[in-house]
């Protein structure tokens, strides 16, 4: 390896120095063009404007748009809400922006250009969106499945759990091992959360099932999630549910001629044989409202929503025809019992799977507890991964 | 047909243009993918190579992505110069992280006295970090025969899993809501930023001062000096005396706390706590940066600086154009091949043959 | 019983990659080519395998493409460390992180992309012996495929002429040279037929093991079948049991966890690794071994006519 004279070093860099900024000028000239969205973004200096501007909406995914799961789902209510309100908003969002320090510069980005509401779809962007929110007070702030809020900084959240349960109660009736089999993402308490309450609602209608864990520590790994899901069929288990974004563990039942469950989003399509039924949420009546909100001058921060069945977030849906007609009766009802608040999945007595009460009978359980979930209920093979 | 000639000696002129050359062609093809995805060309190169350095907050943006990649950069020369292959940065970038973040957590009541000094402490921790996990490195190849490039290598995964255990487990904020977090690490020990107001950290400082100490090391000091040439000529090394094995862990360690330093500085300064996102495949982008910057202190800055262009641009450029974010690797992949492609004109002239010359000899019977 | 004869099926599926990939990078290795875009290759191979069974449905095709893809990503890369000379480990690397980069900017359009129904394989009478049966009949023909790739390498290197001057170009291409073979084109074919073989496995990845693309799905089984080359001392026969160790370690893990052993799981993901170095550490221990059975060109440029 030679290494360059001085000279040569030095006229290296003034040549580099003056093509930069032969180009910086040229390129000087042109102003930054609009985002991708075809609607018009700034006050025209014209004459009276015949409507108010459009409010510019931005939505930050961790995973890619296509994944079919967690930010599918987002983006799906991220164009409802286009529909919704038309040209009374202009959305656009950046996918696979990492949980880390460079999702503050997109945030930073974003505000910088004009956005007034920003969603940030996944827990990991709560620092950052703090520290921008602190920056820019007349931007909004919603973060999705976090604990910190700022005056203009809000969270939201959906109960998984629910449909988990529901997935639970039709698993706890097709299953002939009485083995079931759920592929953990991260052991944080709303996945846990989402293991117990699953096992519970199969054991409400078959209290002899057990379920067995596998954890791929990750949202999103198709080829780890695959081999989970393997382990899982190969020791005993007929029905998989899972806690992570894509369709694979859906996929390596249907190879094994075993069933499991969508998450997310509908996935019946990528294995109609073996999908039972799919546990999705639908962020589009939460957007739509914090939209419209926004847009009426009546949105507030430092609070925090957690909707379910009841707000329209959570459903279960494509419930397949292998299912029996009582089992899906049952489906009904207990939605129907979630809308009106006469339903209560987690109730007391719920015994921990070391055999310590954890709800006293008839108890409720209140999002507190909720929260703080890091137990396994009785039912569930194993130990919670580093948990206490 | 092309054929290529041995230059009498390397030449110079060309050891400088041939990056600008595989940065030309890589723009090019650049502006053909743009193209392709139904971009406008002139925009998109200006959200790559323009933006980023438009006003001071941007440029400080570079500068906080830069500092760790150079970082390593310089460290992953020198090993590269002694040809010990060390891949696994990011697993070393990791293990400073850990250690860093473990000191800063140590910060309390009875270490109020250091103020701010504690800082020290937590960038000495992830050197130290980093130097250990290289040193295993090191060790399995100095006993073992043990190839540094896989072994290395095993030790990311290892590294990212062991980071991945601490955050769920033992070292998770009591008060986080069971999530995978640290603590937020005092305000004490968090890397001073050089303004107020912007990212840029005390890092870039750093980073200046070690391309100097680099350059010294590499070209004026006696040690630098015997790790080049067993890495150049392994048997006039060994001639002239000088150890393999002193020259293999002098490389490692060093790139190792290199890699260390720059983990620190990430989980001290941007970051402010660990999480299973410390990794951000900075030590493998280091690879690149070390390379395009022809193993030299100098040339790494501004490689550094170019690789910082290509991140923060592929971003800007996902934002503002919707192109797909995987563009800024395909960009970092390209400048690494077409160098390599244009290093040989280094070494080598091109000279045009008119008939196929035989060149082999005919078979033997 | 049963769980354990599916734990063996597993394992052979899940060592069928790396044991495709591993003989793709010995052959190369044999020829004096260290090839680390292994990483790359696979990746690029695998949407280009994935792309295709979306588009025709035939799998075949798909593993068609995904060999040609690999072969053409390592035809660049022999161009330039062939007869450009350059740096292979640079080069390699170079070759890995374009794959990667390239793979998910072609493959974005495809994230969201279902195969048809995958198809189930059973050997007739075999698959129903009890035991045996489930572990070792019900595989995709791509596994056998493998068994019988490593039979038919084994036999080519040690058994006939062409092997043996693959050899001879690893381990001294100056006096293959001399002898009047042409070095460098024999290297680049063994690169080429390498690359096509790392593709075959990609596209394995992407269109058997999990039908679907996502970026990065390879996951560093790349640079697993690295490690196999050198753990089977550069024999065929031993990166096959190799691959299937290691694909036995990866389930493995997932199966400890199910059965609710209480070693932390990350530790347990990272039993694959460890055994890696562990294994590297036992082969490469005696440095006679190694300079014994590795070909002795590997990694070194060569300069016919110098």
């Amino acid at each position: 390896m030679t290494f360059a004279s001085r000279r040569s070093l030095l006229k290296a860099a003034s040549w580099t120095t003056m093509a930069a900024a032969a180009v910086l000028v040229g390129c000087g000239k042109k102003e930054d063009a609009p985002p991708q969205t075809a609607s018009p973004a700034a006050a025209p200096a014209s004459a009276t404007p015949a409507k108010a501007e459009p409010l510019k909406i931005a939505f930050t995914y961790v995973g890619p748009v296509g994944d079919g799961g967690w930010t599918f789902a987002h983006d799906n209510a991220r164009k409802a809400l286009e529909q919704e309100f038309g040209d009374r908003v202009v959305t656009s969002f950046v996918e696979k922006v990492p949980e880390s320090a460079d999702a503050e510069r997109v945030f930073r980005d974003l505000v910088g250009q004009g956005n007034k509401l920003i969603f940030g779809t996944t827990f990991g962007y709560m620092e950052p969106m703090l520290k921008v929110a602190a920056d820019s007070p007349g931007v909004k702030f919603e973060h999705a499945t976090g604990y910190k809020q700022a005056p203009n900084m809000r969270t939201y959240d959906s109960r998984t759990y629910e449909g988990a349960y529901m997935a639970g109660v039709i698993a706890g009736k097709m299953t002939k091992s009485n083995t079931l089999g759920v592929v953990g993402s991260i052991p944080i308490p709303e996945v846990i959360r989402n293991i117990n309450s699953f096992t519970m609602g199969a054991q409400s209608v078959n209290p002899k099932i057990r379920t067995k864990v596998v954890w791929v520590n990750e949202w999103f790994n198709p080829p780890k999630e695959t081999e989970a899901a393997q382990s899982l069929i190969n020791q005993g288990a007929d029905v998989l549910f899972q806690n992570t974004d894509s369709s694979a563990v859906l996929q390596t039942a249907a190879k094994n001629k075993k069933l499991a469950f969508g998450w997310d989003s509908d996935m019946t399509a990528y294995a109609p044989d073996a999908h039972l039924a799919s546990a999705i949420i639908n962020w589009a009546p939460y957007y739509i409202q914090a939209t419209r909100e926004a847009l009426d001058g009546k949105w507030t921060g430092g609070s925090g929503i957690w909707w379910g069945v009841k707000e329209g977030a959570i459903d279960v849906v494509s419930i397949s025809d292998k299912v029996p007609a009582e089992t899906k009766a049952m489906i009904d009802k207990i939605k129907a019992g979630l809308k009106d608040g006469s339903f209560v999945i987690w109730k007391g007595p719920i015994v921990g799977s070391d055999g310590k009460e954890l709800l006293a009978k008839d108890a409720v359980a209140d999002d507190k507890f909720l929260g703080g979930v890091n137990f396994y209920v009785k039912g569930v093979d194993g130990k919670v991964p580093a948990g206490k | 047909m092309i054929k290529l000639e041995a230059r009498p000696q390397p030449s110079r002129w060309m050891s400088l243009a041939s990056p600008l050359m595989a940065l030309a062609i890589t723009v090019l093809i650049g502006v053909f993918l743009f193209v392709i995805l139904g971009k406008d060309p002139w925009r998109g190169l200006q959200v790559f190579f323009i933006e980023p350095v438009k006003n001071l907050y941007q440029i400080s943006e570079l500068s906080v992505k830069a500092t760790p990649l150079i970082l390593i950069a310089l460290g992953l020369a020198v090993c590269y110069r002694s040809n010990v292959w060390n891949i696994g940065a990011e697993g070393q970038f990791v293990a400073g992280a850990l250690c860093a973040g473990w000191v800063a957590m140590q910060a309390g009541p009875d270490t109020a006295w250091l103020g701010r000094g504690i800082v020290f402490f937590v960038l000495i921790g992830g050197v130290l970090g980093g130097m250990v996990w290289a040193a295993i490195v090191a060790l399995l190849r100095d006993r073992f025969n043990a190839n540094e490039i896989l072994v290395s290598l095993m030790l990311v995964y290892v590294a990212e899993l062991l980071l991945s255990y601490l955050v769920y487990g033992p070292w998770k904020d009591p008060k986080g809501y069971n999530f995978p977090q640290t603590i937020t690490f005092l305000a004490d020990t968090r890397i001073p930023r050089l303004v107020p107001t912007l990212r840029a950290h005390i890092g870039v400082l750093i980073a200046a001062v070690a391309v100097a100490g680099f350059w010294l090391f590499l070209f004026r000091s006696y040690r630098g000096f015997a790790l080049q040439v067993g890495g150049l000529a392994p048997a006039a090394a060994r001639y002239a005396g000088f150890s393999s094995r002193q020259a293999l862990w002098t490389a490692l360690l060093i790139s190792g706390g290199m890699a260390g330093l720059a983990g620190g500085l990430e989980a001290a300064g941007p970051l402010g706590q660990l999480s299973p996102y410390v990794p951000a495949g900075y030590g493998f982008a280091a690879i690149i940066v070390a390379y395009v910057g022809r193993l030299h202190p100098v040339g790494i800055i501004f490689s550094g600086f170019l690789m910082s262009l290509f991140y923060i641009g592929g971003e800007l450029a996902q934002s503002r154009l919707g192109l797909p974010k995987s563009l800024t690797g395909v960009f970092q992949g390209l400048l690494l091949f077409t160098l390599l492609a244009c290093d040989t004109l280094i070494h080598y002239r091109v000279r045009w043959q008119r008939a196929a010359a035989p060149s082999n000899v005919t078979k033997a019977a | 019983m049963d769980s354990f004869a599916l734990l063996l099926a597993a394992t052979l599926n899940a060592g069928t990659v790396l044991a495709i990939a591993g003989i793709g990078l010995l052959i190369n290795e044999r020829a004096g080519i260290l090839n680390l875009g292994a990483e790359g290759l696979m990746l690029v191979a695998a949407i280009a395998g994935f792309a295709t069974a979306v588009h025709t449905g035939n799998d075949w095709l798909a593993f068609c493409a995904g060999a040609v893809a690999g072969a053409l990503m390592a035809a660049a890369f022999g161009v330039l460390v062939i007869w450009l000379n350059t740096n292979q480990v640079a080069s390699g690397l170079a070759l890995s992180l374009f794959g990667a980069g390239f793979s998910a900017f072609v493959g974005v359009g495809y994230v969201q992309g279902k195969l048809g129904d995958r198809p189930q394989f059973s050997v007739p009478f075999l698959a129903d012996i009890p035991f045996i049966g489930p572990a070792f009949f019900r595989q995709h023909p791509m596994v056998y495929l493998a068994i019988a790739l490593v039979v038919g390498v084994s036999w080519f290197l040690y058994r006939s002429r062409p092997g043996l001057v693959l050899r001879a170009v690893g381990e001294s291409p100056e006096s293959a040279h001399a002898l009047g073979y042409p070095v460098r084109r024999i290297r680049m074919a063994a690169v080429m037929a390498g690359g096509a073989l790392c593709g075959v496995a990609g596209a394995y990845l992407s269109v058997v093991y999990t039908p679907l693309w996502v970026e990065g799905m390879v996951a560093g089984k790349g640079w697993i079948a690295l490690a196999l080359t050198t753990f089977a001392t550069w024999r065929p026969a031993r990166v096959l049991l190799g691959a299937y160790l290691f694909g036995g370690v990866t389930m493995l893990q997932f199966h400890l966890q199910g059965e609710g052993v209480e070693i932390p799981s990350q530790f347990l993901s990272m039993l694959p690794y460890l055994a890696t170095i562990v294994v590297l550490v036992l082969i490469s221990r005696n440095g006679a071994w190694i300079k014994a059975n590795m070909p002795a060109s590997l990694g070194k440029p060569f300069f016919p006519g110098s």
